[in-house]
């Protein structure tokens, strides 16, 4: 019982008392730490005290004395780090306060986002930082959801944390003509965290992909702070008509199930139903910024996959208007890549094959994979298998290289039978 | 409040061949510039820089002192000049700098308090 509330106060309430105590005391190395140490702290005392009637004020009463322990403990060794820059210090013109009112600010947790993922940090520290800092994520986790030994990640962290107090980085929000393109910040972040948790890798897959719903949550929390922005309800949409799919993706035996042959009861219908909800909310992509306008259009092919009842009726002419659109707007590789499988099943392989030979994607093996899926369907077996070859010698991932050599060695069998009747 | 240097790089090219308009466009947005920084903080220090075919760069080389010719890296663009400058923080300095030529490349670096 006070376990549950401690998971829901730490889950729901992090990022809001992680920004009240930056605010506060302005260290961003004592903070986290502090409110870890708070939150071991209640696991002892909640299940034998009951739970406070204000489980969030006293995990900040907690830290907030931890913090103070750690400021004495320096002050008798005179010791003095370098503090974070905060909203008030800003305005009051530089007048360096110690201690601000520590008032509940209203955009608390936005001006933690931001400075989470501001430009001037690297796009995969920005991610980790902010999962770990708004969210709570364990660096253990935000490690896997990146696939890097957790060490690695911790030194990432910690160096990004360097950077925004001796850089000068502001636990503030942005001037109104700033914040568009830090808001697009946010939601790019965001993405890549979301991406990242179904970035093929070895082990479970599974586990990533609730990962990635961490992402999902990054948005939805921002969101609260700026309901309706257009940036963030787009990615919304998107991350959802994606995720939504998760637990159809790995078969039984861990296989990649692809979107055709998924099992549709897996899927999550309430998630569908909310993207297509915020779709439409959203109206058209021309009165949008670019970004959420990639967003939206993404979302709209996300869409087209997820509203129909099987492959053989999904509007592919649609997609390929999408990814017409997407393209005028972003121009890039992956994008043509993609409008080309779904022109290939707009208008058949041989349109499929044309519009591929005009994309260039040095080092790719994907350009190669999808070239041999397509001459297989217009029987050019032969051409078919040196593509399968030039896609197995650049794929670095196990799981699609199994994939790969199962396609190709699939089509010697058709081949066989064909020839020695 | 920080101190921030702001470091300018540009390609090289001839001051002697602007126009009056790119002079004065030059001057207007260095002025802004300052004015930004007057604003929101101060100025500690600035200066232009001659072209690298000018600088000298010194190094201990087994324990020798070797001087050559040329700056510290070869590159298509060169440090030009700088500015020291104190403003409450990085977003601030970003607002500041993108008011200096578009022609610039501007690397803002943290200046350490040493104690």
């Amino acid at each position: 019982m006070s376990e549950d509330a401690l998971v829901r106060v730490v889950r729901e309430e992090w990022g809001r008392l992680v920004a009240l105590l930056l605010a506060r005391y302005r260290r961003l190395d004592l903070v986290e730490d502090a409110l870890g140490d708070a939150v071991e702290a209640a696991a002892r005392a909640w299940p034998a005290d009951g739970v406070p009637a204000n489980p969030a004020g006293w995990l900040n009463t907690a830290a907030s004395r931890r913090v103070l322990d750690r400021l004495r403990a320096e002050a008798m060794q005179q010791r003095r780090a370098p503090l974070l820059v905060t909203e008030v210090e800003r305005r009051s013109g530089g007048t360096a306060v110690m201690v601000d009112p520590g008032g509940l600010v209203e955009d608390d947790v936005l001006r933690l986002v931001l400075m989470c993922t501001h430009p001037a940090l690297g796009a995969e520290a920005a991610a980790a930082l902010a999962l770990r800092l708004v969210l709570g994520v364990s660096t253990h986790d935000v490690a896997r959801l990146f696939l890097v030994p957790e060490p690695t990640m911790a030194a990432r962290i910690t160096r990004a944390k360097k950077k925004i107090v001796s850089a000068g980085i502001p636990l503030a929000v942005p001037g109104a003509d700033a914040l568009p393109e830090r808001l697009d910040a946010v939601a790019q972040i965001a993405y890549l965290a979301f991406t990242a948790g179904y970035a093929p890798g070895s082990g479970s897959d599974l586990l990533r992909a609730d990962l990635a719903g961490e992402a999902v949550r990054l948005v939805r929390v921002v969101l609260d702070e700026r309901p309706g922005e257009p940036v963030l309800v787009a990615l919304l949409a998107l991350m959802l008509l994606q995720h939504s799919r998760r637990d159809a993706r790995v078969g039984a035996d861990g296989d990649l199930v692809l979107l055709g042959e998924q099992d549709h009861t897996l899927w999550h219908h309430d998630e569908i139903e909310e993207g297509l909800a915020l779709l439409r909310s959203l109206g058209d992509a021309h009165v949008l910024g670019a970004t959420a306008a990639g967003y939206l259009l993404q979302a709209r092919i996300a869409a087209e996959h997820v509203i129909v009842g099987n492959a053989a009726q999904t509007r592919w002419h649609r997609i390929v208007d999408h990814y017409d659109a997407l393209l005028r707007l972003a121009p890039s590789p992956a994008a043509e890549l993609a409008r080309a499988v779904a022109l290939a099943e707009a208008a058949g392989p041989d349109a499929g094959l044309a519009a591929l030979d005009r994309i260039q994607l040095p080092g790719s093996h994907r350009l190669a994979a999808v070239r041999a899926e397509l001459l297989v369907r217009t029987g050019r077996l032969d051409e078919a298998r040196v593509a399968y070859g030039e896609a197995i010698a650049r794929c670095r991932n196990e799981a699609e290289l199994e994939h790969l050599r199962r396609r190709r060695a699939g089509l010697a069998e058709d081949e066989s039978t064909a020839t020695c009747p | 409040m920080k101190n921030y240097v702001i470091l300018i790089a540009y390609e090289p090219w001839d001051w002697s061949t602007a126009t009056e308009e790119q002079r004065a466009a030059f001057f207007a947005q260095h002025g802004a510039f300052s004015e930004f920084i007057d604003a929101h903080g101060k100025q500690v220090a600035s200066a232009a820089l001659d072209d690298t075919d000018t600088a000298t760069t010194v190094r201990h080389v087994n324990g020798e002192v070797v001087v050559t010719d040329g700056p510290f890296a070869e590159t298509a663009e060169m440090i030009g000049g700088y500015y020291e400058v104190e403003l409450p923080d990085l977003d601030t300095a970003i607002e500041a700098v993108a008011l200096l030529p578009p022609s610039y490349s501007l690397e803002i670096r943290p200046v350490i308090a040493v104690r």
